[in-house]
């Protein structure tokens, strides 16, 4: 089954993303938005948990999210997709459930 | 005897994602009408407060981040940035507004408002205050 897991929670002021990667199985995808989207941030504290998990997860940012937050796509950690609001819905539509890490 | 006291305004959370950043910055500019001695700390998430180049229109919200740089006009040039949150971020002070005042007693210079400061010297900062006001 399919998972799309959403984040949208700061990992610096929640545990819902670390919480969200140690449940996230191979070949789910997770999708990163509001005060989420500081984790998808190159040279954070939490870059290389998420790198480490992109080994077996497919992450995904809301480009909105980072733009109202000044974070510009070049900062990004490699590998990271970024999708608009069609996006997001389109990824909750292939997925089987979505599950929010509130 | 004076009456004016020491007022800091600490932030901790992201713009947008809650409303903690925008009241904050609203209380700050209503305080502003005191004259009272007025600091600003950004430390944790607060420093994505300051961060340039926001544009919020894709989520629907208003840019409050222009209104940073008017603080100087308001005499508000004390803005403390807590180093080590910036780098926790992945980001440097080349990441923010530059946010500036001008000085009535040296001739009206421009001088910078962001002071990066480490976290021990932020504590001291803190401890200097009359009032703490938490965002």
């Amino acid at each position: 089954m399919a998972i799309l897991h959403t984040v949208n929670k700061s990992p610096f002021e929640r545990d819902a993303l670390e919480s969200c990667l140690k449940h996230a199985l191979a070949g789910s995808s997770v999708l990163l938005f509001e005060d989420g989207v500081a984790a998808a941030v190159d040279g954070t504290a939490y870059a290389d948990q998420i790198k480490g998990a992109m080994e077996n997860v497919s992450l995904f940012v809301l480009g909105e999210d980072l733009k109202a937050r000044g974070l510009g796509e070049h900062k990004l950690i490699d590998g990271i997709t970024v999708v608009d609001y069609k996006g997001f819905v389109e990824l909750a539509g292939k997925n089987d459930t979505v599950q929010s890490w509130l | 005897m004076s009456d004016v006291k020491k007022f800091l305004y600490v932030n901790r959370k992201q713009p947008y994602g809650t409303i903690y950043a925008l009241e904050s910055l609203e209380v700050v500019l209503i305080g502003a009408a005191f004259e009272q001695d007025v600091s600003l700390a950004f430390v944790d998430d607060g420093v994505y407060q300051l961060t340039k180049g926001q544009d919020p229109s894709g989520i629907g919200m208003k840019n409050f981040s222009p209104t940073y740089t008017a603080l100087g006009d308001y005499d508000i040039n004390k803005i403390y940035v807590e180093k080590e949150s910036l780098e926790a971020r992945g980001l440097t002070i080349d990441d923010l507004q530059h946010l500036t005042w001008e000085d009535e007693d040296e001739d009206w210079a421009e001088k910078d408002s962001i002071r990066v400061v480490s976290a021990s010297e932020m504590a001291e900062i803190m401890d200097q205050q009359d009032i703490v006001l938490s965002f």
